[in-house]
Formats: structure tokens, sequence, C-alpha cells
């Protein structure tokens, strides 16, 4: 592989990681401001409003580097993936436009006037804001994941003049796969919104401050993160059947299968040995389940990698346990809500600091779930860029070595000195808690006993 | 309608998109360009960051939709100009970067070098990004070095004194942007002290928006178009009589009016330069069949209908929330009561 090739692909793929770092607590902390934003416009309860200004604070903070992180993705295509561009522009270009115009505009327009509006403008014009820009940071994430359907899985075009056309738009919006992705990828944001704000509020409740603040915006993201993660084993294994059939290489490579074979097992603990084509370990088998995740009945055929060329391979190891690191992610957060909800019910979650404690400490678990996904989703999809049509090697700019290191060692320093900086005030405004510095110790006298 | 006309309708879009982002973004690049020389204190500068805070954001989402629409409407441009021009837009990249975190990310900490740092990073960015952009649009206007096996230049090949001019041109009219928003939307001291900064600005910048024009003429193609069809003329001479407006206003300090003229002025400079490209969206300097022009590069007919169909429905509504919210926020704020980025 040539070292601009290797490099773009470094560079691509520390860019998106870092936008993905940003975007799901946007996505999954805006429903959770609206929400207390809506709850104060019907109770006028200044609990709610101060709950609002408090978790939008962190909000607007990390709102600021998802866009400045988005910008980068949005030049990248043209600057590092000019073959890229030319072949697949005409189809995903579009989705791109129509995502700044049907959704950037709302966001940022909306997030300047909650902004800046909080003390002028009336409760429901708050929540209003509030509710438009969650909302278009959905649409934006069902526009960029158009896109990216299409790479899983091309639909509506036709191969002319040497390029991809759009031959029927419906096909293109309505791509199952993309839908697929996009209901798998808007929930487990919101898991990461719900964890996040559980964690926090845990941190301040073991300190027992501004406890029934906490308390309260603990309870609102349980219920959301019970929905979400509830609801994600199920999104998640119709997106696995649903890959494996499009793309039976990724399917293959979920659970590393090397035969194809019917009555596929499934083993709990399993070691893949690409070199040798086999699994190095088994263990904890269950017969015949394997077909049923696949396929949905026990006796289904699964296809293996003997059936796929080898260089149609993706990388068994990265994809499987990324892949695995997922599922069993997400069967921990299962139990982490399913687990509060039943101390929340027992009126013990005050008392249980090793709960609160487990729940502060897994606020990064959904972000590292959430970017094993996606590097299933995409390592999955290699040798190809755009799945069948294009390869990864064929879609790089002509530009030079030079050019590539001077961005990508730069890029890696900006955006470090950007992290930290942004960690640090996410850490200093949730460690604050809801008021003024002042006010603080008058809330911690309180509830001293 | 035809694939044809459909494309040059897409070209004229194409233009109008990026001079909506330059006459709306640049009075916030304007009032970056300024801020640490207008401001002597945080309740100023909380008055500057309140000015531009509720807008920016939306007016930088017109730079990333110009990137969508060329993407989606001229693919083989898309690539081309950004594979070409790969380091200036890598740093007008980070250049953003650190405009975005540099305004909001001020007045989140006490300590002093803190906000000195984003200070600067916020003035430093917004030179860097008026430059670039004006030393990349000059240079789209001069031609690039595009030979058979693409852009055969490098960054320095870019820095020619016409494309040096096109990026004071830029500098200069952003502050005098920059300078009158601060005066419409700011009451007290830095009202008073942008006014004497955009005293001289529009002078210096009708000069040298004068000086380009002639440069222009002498040094680019640029005026081809026009001499083929003479009525054009009007759209150059109105950038310049709208920034010789902008200096009488100025002076007479009627403030609205004269932004309106910059904004003016601004509008036709770049319809000019687009009027003169036309074919062209990547024009050689080598030889003329190097350059891209908008009928090789559009995208399929399809593809340019239900783009336009879209920008149709779309555009208005955009534009009507963001009025909405220049109207929500048409209060001028005070030096007592500015709150800026807490
Ligand atoms: C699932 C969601 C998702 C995914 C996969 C992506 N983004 Fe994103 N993006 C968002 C969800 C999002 C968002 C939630 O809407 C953001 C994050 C914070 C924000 O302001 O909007 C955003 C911001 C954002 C911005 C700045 C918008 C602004 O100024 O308001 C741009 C230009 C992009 N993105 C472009 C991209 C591109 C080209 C991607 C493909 C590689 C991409 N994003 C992946
Ligand atoms: C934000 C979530 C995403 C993450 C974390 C992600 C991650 C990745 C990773 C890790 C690769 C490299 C695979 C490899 O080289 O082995 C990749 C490739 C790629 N992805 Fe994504 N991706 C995301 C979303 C998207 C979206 C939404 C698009 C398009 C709209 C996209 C377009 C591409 C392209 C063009 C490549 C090929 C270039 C390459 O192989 O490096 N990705 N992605
Ligand atoms: C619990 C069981 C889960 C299963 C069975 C599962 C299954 C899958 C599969 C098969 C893919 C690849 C789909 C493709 O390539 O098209 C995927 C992708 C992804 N997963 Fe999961 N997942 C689970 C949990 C989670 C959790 C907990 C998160 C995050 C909090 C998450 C986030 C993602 C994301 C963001 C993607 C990329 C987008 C997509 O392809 O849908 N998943 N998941």
């Amino acid at each position: 592989m040539s070292d601009v090739l290797l490099l773009s692909r470094f560079q691509f793929a520390i860019t998106v990681f870092y936008h993905f770092l940003f975007v799901p607590l946007t996505i999954g902390l805006v429903i959770l401001v609206a929400f207390m934003e809506t709850q104060y416009v019907r109770t006028k309860n200044p609990l709610y409003r101060q709950m609002a200004d408090f978790w939008g604070k962190l909000f607007t903070i990390n709102f600021v580097l998802g866009v400045v992180t988005g910008i980068t993705m949005e030049f990248q295509f043209g600057t590092n993936w000019s073959e890229y561009s030319k072949y697949m522009g005409d189809i995903f270009g579009s989705p791109l436009a129509i995502e700044a115009l049907a959704a950037f505009f709302l966001e940022s327009t909306f997030m300047g006037i909650w902004l800046f509006g909080k003390d002028k403008i009336s409760p429901k014009l708050r929540a209003f804001s509030m509710w438009m820009v969650a909302l278009g940071t959905n649409i934006s994430a069902l526009w960029i994941i158009t896109a990216n359907g299409f790479m899983q899985n091309p639909v509506g075009y036709v191969l002319r003049n040497g390029r991809v056309e759009l031959e029927n738009f419906w096909a293109l919006v309505t791509n199952p796969y993309a839908w697929h992705m996009f209901v798998h990828t808007v929930v487990s944001c919101y898991i990461v919104g719900s964890f996040f704000v559980m964690a926090v509020s845990a941190y301040h409740l073991l300190r027992k401050q501004h406890v029934e603040f906490f308390q309260k915006s603990f309870k609102y993201a349980l219920i959301f993160g019970l929905v979400a993660a509830t609801a994600t084993p199920f999104i998640g294994h119709k997106s696995a059947s649903f890959a494996a059939k499009m793309q039976p290489a990724k399917g293959a490579a979920l659970e590393a299968v090397w035969e194809t074979q019917e009555g596929l097992p499934f083993h709990i603990i399993q070691i893949p040995d690409p070199e040798n084509e086999r699994n190095l370990v088994e263990f904890l088998t269950i017969p015949k389940l394997g077909s049923y995740f696949y396929t949905h009945s026990f006796d289904g055929k699964v296809t293996g990698f003997d059936q796929i060329p080898k260089d149609e391979r993706p990388n068994v190891t990265i994809v499987f346990y990324s892949f695995r690191l997922m599922v069993a992610l997400g069967l921990y957060f299962l139990a982490v809500v399913w687990y509060g909800f039943y101390l929340y019910r027992k009126n013990k979650l005050l008392e249980s600091k090793r709960y609160l404690k487990l729940v502060m400490y897994s606020v990064l678990l959904p972000y590292i779930a959430i970017n094993a996904g996606w590097t299933v989703a995409e390592v999955g999809r290699q040798p190809w860029t755009v799945y069948g049509l294009m390869r990864t090697a064929e879609a790089v700019s002509p530009i030079s070595l030079s050019q590539i290191i001077f961005s990508l060692v730069s890029l890696v320093i900006f955006y470090t000195i950007l992290l930290i900086a942004d960690v640090y005030l996410m850490i200093k405004y949730a460690k604050k808690g809801p008021y003024a510095s002042s006010d603080v110790k008058g809330g911690e006298v309180q509830h001293v006993s | 309608m035809s694939h044809e006309t459909l494309a040059i309708i897409w070209f004229g879009l194409w233009g109008l998109i990026w001079t909506v982002y330059f006459i709306l973004d640049g009075y916030t690049l304007g009032t970056g360009m300024l801020f640490p020389f207008i401001t002597k204190n945080r309740q100023e500068r909380n008055q500057l960051q309140e000015a531009v805070g509720p807008f920016w954001g939306g007016n930088e989402v017109w730079l990333i939709t110009a990137g969508g629409a060329t993407f989606a409407a001229f693919p083989t441009t898309y690539a081309n100009m950004f594979s070409y021009l790969y380091t200036p837009m890598m740093l007008i990249l980070f250049a953003l970067f650190f405009r975005a975190a540099g305004l909001e990310f001020m007045h989140k900490e006490e300590s002093p070098r803190w906000q000195n740092s984003w200070k600067w990073s916020f003035f430093g960015s917004s030179v860097a990004l008026s430059f670039l952009f004006g030393v990349t649009f000059a240079n789209l206007y001069y031609g690039l070095k595009i030979g058979p096996s693409g852009y055969e230049g490098t960054l320095l090949s870019l820095l020619h004194p016409y494309g040096i001019l096109g990026g004071l041109l830029f500098i200069s009219l952003f502050i005098v942007s920059g300078s009158l928003w601060i005066m419409i939307k700011t009451t007290g001291d830095v009202a008073d002290r942008a006014y004497r900064i955009a005293r001289p600005a529009s002078v210096v910048a009708a000069g040298i928006l004068a000086i380009f024009f002639v440069a222009t003429s002498n040094r680019t193609p640029l005026f081809t178009n026009f001499t083929k069809l003479p009525v054009l003329w009007i759209i150059p001479a109105l950038a310049f009589v709208a920034s010789l407006l902008t200096l009488l206003f100025v002076w007479q300090k009627r403030i609205g009016l004269a932004f309106t003229n910059i904004c003016l002025t601004i509008f036709s400079m770049m319809a000019t330069g687009f009027i003169g490209m036309f074919p062209n969206m990547l024009p050689s300097r080598i030889a003329d069949k190097y350059s891209t022009t908008l009928f090789e590069a559009a995208g399929s007919e399809l593809n340019l209908k239900i783009m336009l169909g879209v920008a149709i429905v779309m555009v208005p509504i955009v534009i009507g929330y963001q009025l909405w919210s220049y109207k929500l926020f048409k209060e001028k704020i005070s030096k007592e009561t500015a709150k800026g980025y807490q």
C-alpha cells in the first residue's frame, strides 16, 4: 500500500473518531435538555430551569468541538479522497448538501438563540429552540448516514460517464441499510447522553451535593437510558443479521466463521486465528445459536470465509473483537440501567455508593462501544470504500507525501490541544454544579447532616 | 430544462452561496481582527462576543453549504479544488478550529493566560481566514498552475503579488464590515473605537479595491467576459461605487447605509469574479484545455434537478429563521448588560 494511501486512511480514521467523540453526546444530551425545558414550561418549577442551564452549558462546550471537527470531515472528501469524490460525488454530495441545508442551519441558528436568548426569551421559546436543535442533530445524523449507507449498500445508481450517477433518489433515501444504521446509531447516542448525565449526577450524589437537583437529573437520564439500552440489543441484532445478508464478508468476520455451515454454534469465548483460517480457542459453546443470530433459524446456513476470496476479506481480528466489545458493553449497559431502576424503585439509590461509583466510572464506556460499532461497520466493509464498486486504494487523492504528513501531524496536534481544553472545561463545569460558586457553599451547608 | 441550463443555474447558485458566506462571515471575521485592539476589559469583550455570538455559527454554515453544494452539483470541481489547494484548505480548516474555540472558550476560565491565549487565537485565526480566502479566490481569478497531470504548483506559487493583493483586499473589506457591525450592535467606548477604525479602513478598502481591479485587468483574463458583453461592466462598477459610498456614509456617520454598502461591495466584487471565471470553475493558467469548466464538472441532470428543488424549498426557510434571529437580537448591547460567552 502506498504511504499516501496509508496515511490518508490514518488521517480519516483519526479525524472521524475525534468527530464521533463529540457527536454522540450532542445527539443524546440535547433531548434531555429539551425535555427539561419543556418540564419548566409545564410546571414553572425553577429547578427545571436550573437543570436546563446546567446541562445546557455542558452541552454547548461539547457542541463547539462537534462543529469544529465536523468541518474537517466535510472538507476531507475533497482534500484526501478526490478520486472517490469524482467517482461518487453525484450521489454522495447531495446528502451532504441537504444535511447542511436541512440540519446544520437549524442546529446552529437555534443554538445561538438558546445560548444568547436564555435570559430574554420566554420559556416556551427556550424549549422550542432546544427542540429545534434536537431536530437538527437527528436530521443531520439521518443524512450523513444516508451517505454512508450508500457506501455500505449502493442503491439507486447507474454507472455512466465513468462514474456513479444518481438514477433513483427515492431508493437512495429509503435505503434499508442506511435506516438500520440510523436507528442503531441514534439510539446508541442516547445511551451516551444518558450515561453522561447519570455519571455526573452520581459524582454529586456521592458527595451529597444538590441532592434534589441531581436526583431528578439522574432519574430522567435513567429512564432515557432504560429505553435506549433495552432497545439496543434488538436493534443491534437486526443490524447484524441484515449486514451479514448484504455483506457476507462482514458477516463472516462478526463471529469469525471460517467454514460455511448450517446450525452454526455460538462460542462465548472464541479466539480467531486468521493466519490459519480457524479459531484457536472455542469455549463455552452453545450449539446452533450462531445460526439463529444470523438467520433467525437454528439450522440456517451461514456463509463462511471459505466462500470469500482472500482479497475481499476485511481484517477479521479488528472486526471480530470490536464487535465482541460492543456487544459485551451493550449487555453491560443493560444490566446497569435495570439495576439502577431497581434501586430507584426501592428508594435505595442514594445509599448505594458502590452503584453510584460504578455509574460514575462507566462514563466513557458508551463512547468506546459506539466507536467500536463504527469500526465494525467501516473496517468490516474493507477492502471496499463503496461496497462492490470501489476499492479504498482507488479512492485516494494524488497528493504528495509531504502534504499528508503536514496535515496529519497538524491535525493531531491541534485536535489534541482542543480536546484537552474541552475535557478540562467539561470537568470543571461538571464539578462546579448548578449554582454560581458562592451559592454552592450554601447548597452544601443545607445538605450536611 | 436542459442539463446545460441546470448546470448554469447551479453555477450561479454556487457563486451566490459563497458570496452570502463572505458577506455574513465578513463581519465576524472583521470583529475578530479588531477584537484585541478595541476592547479594554472583560465587559467590552463580552459586548463584542455578544455582537456576533448568536449569529456566527449559523453564518459559518453557509461555508459548509458552499462546500456541500460544490460537492453535490460539481463533484469534479470539489475534488480538484480541495486536492489542488490542499495546503491552503488545511490552513483554513485549522483557522476555523481556533476561531470557534477562541470565541467560545475565552471566558470559560478566569486565568489571564487562558483568556489571552484564546483572545489571540480568535484574532489570529480571523486574520488568517480572511487572508487565505482572499488569496484562494484571487488565484481562481488569476488561474492555477494546472497542467496535464493536475496541479503543478506549490503553496508558495499561490503567493504571487496578485494573490497577496487578494488577501489584503479581503482583510480590508472585512475590517470595514466588522467595525460597522460593532457600531450597529453596541454602544459606548467600543462603538466609538470601532468608528475611529472604520474611517481610515474604508479609505484603505476602497483604495485596495481600485488597485485590485486595475491589477485584475492587467494580470488576469478575468475581464474578457466583460468585454464580450459590455453591460456586465455594471457589476464591477457597482463594486467600486459601493466602496466609495461606504466611505462617504462612514464619514457622514450614517452607519446603517455604510454597512449596506460594504455588503454590496463584497457582493458585487464576488459577482465580478464569478462572472469573469464563467464557464471555468478552476481556470488553468498554463492552457485553457486544462481548466475545469462547469459543464465538465456538473453532476447528472437528475441530481441537479433534485438539488435545485431542495434549494428552492430549504433556502427560503433558512433565510426566514435566520432573519427572525437577527430580529430577536436587534437590541444594542451595552457594557453594563453584556454577558458574552460565559
Ligand atoms: C450520527 C451522526 C453523525 C455522523 C456519522 C457524522 N456527523 Fe457530523 N455532525 C453531527 C452528526 C454526525 C451532529 C450531531 O449534527 C454535529 C455534531 C455537533 C454539531 O454541532 O453537529 C455534527 C457536526 C458536523 C459539521 C458542522 C456543522 C455545523 O457547523 O453546525 C459538519 C460540517 C459535519 N458534521 C460533517 C460530517 C461529515 C462530512 C461526516 C462524515 C464523515 C460526519 N459529519 C459524520
Ligand atoms: C462517525 C462515525 C464513523 C466512524 C467512527 C468511521 C470510521 C472509519 C474508519 C475507522 C475507517 C477506516 C477503515 C480502514 O481503513 O480500515 C473508515 C473508512 C471510511 N469511512 Fe468511515 N466512519 C464513520 C462514519 C463515516 C461516514 C458517515 C462516512 C461517509 C459519509 C464515512 C466514510 C468513510 C470513507 C470514505 C472511508 C474510506 C477511507 C478509509 O478507508 O480510510 N465514514 N471510517
Ligand atoms: C448489544 C448488542 C449490539 C449488537 C448485536 C450490535 C450490532 C452491531 C452490528 C452488527 C454493527 C455493524 C452493522 C453494519 O456494519 O452495518 C453495529 C454497528 C454499530 N454499533 Fe452496535 N451492536 C450492539 C450494541 C451497541 C452499543 C451498546 C452501541 C453504542 C453505545 C453500538 C453502536 C454502534 C454504532 C455507532 C455502529 C455503527 C453504525 C451502524 O453500522 O449501525 N452498538 N452494531
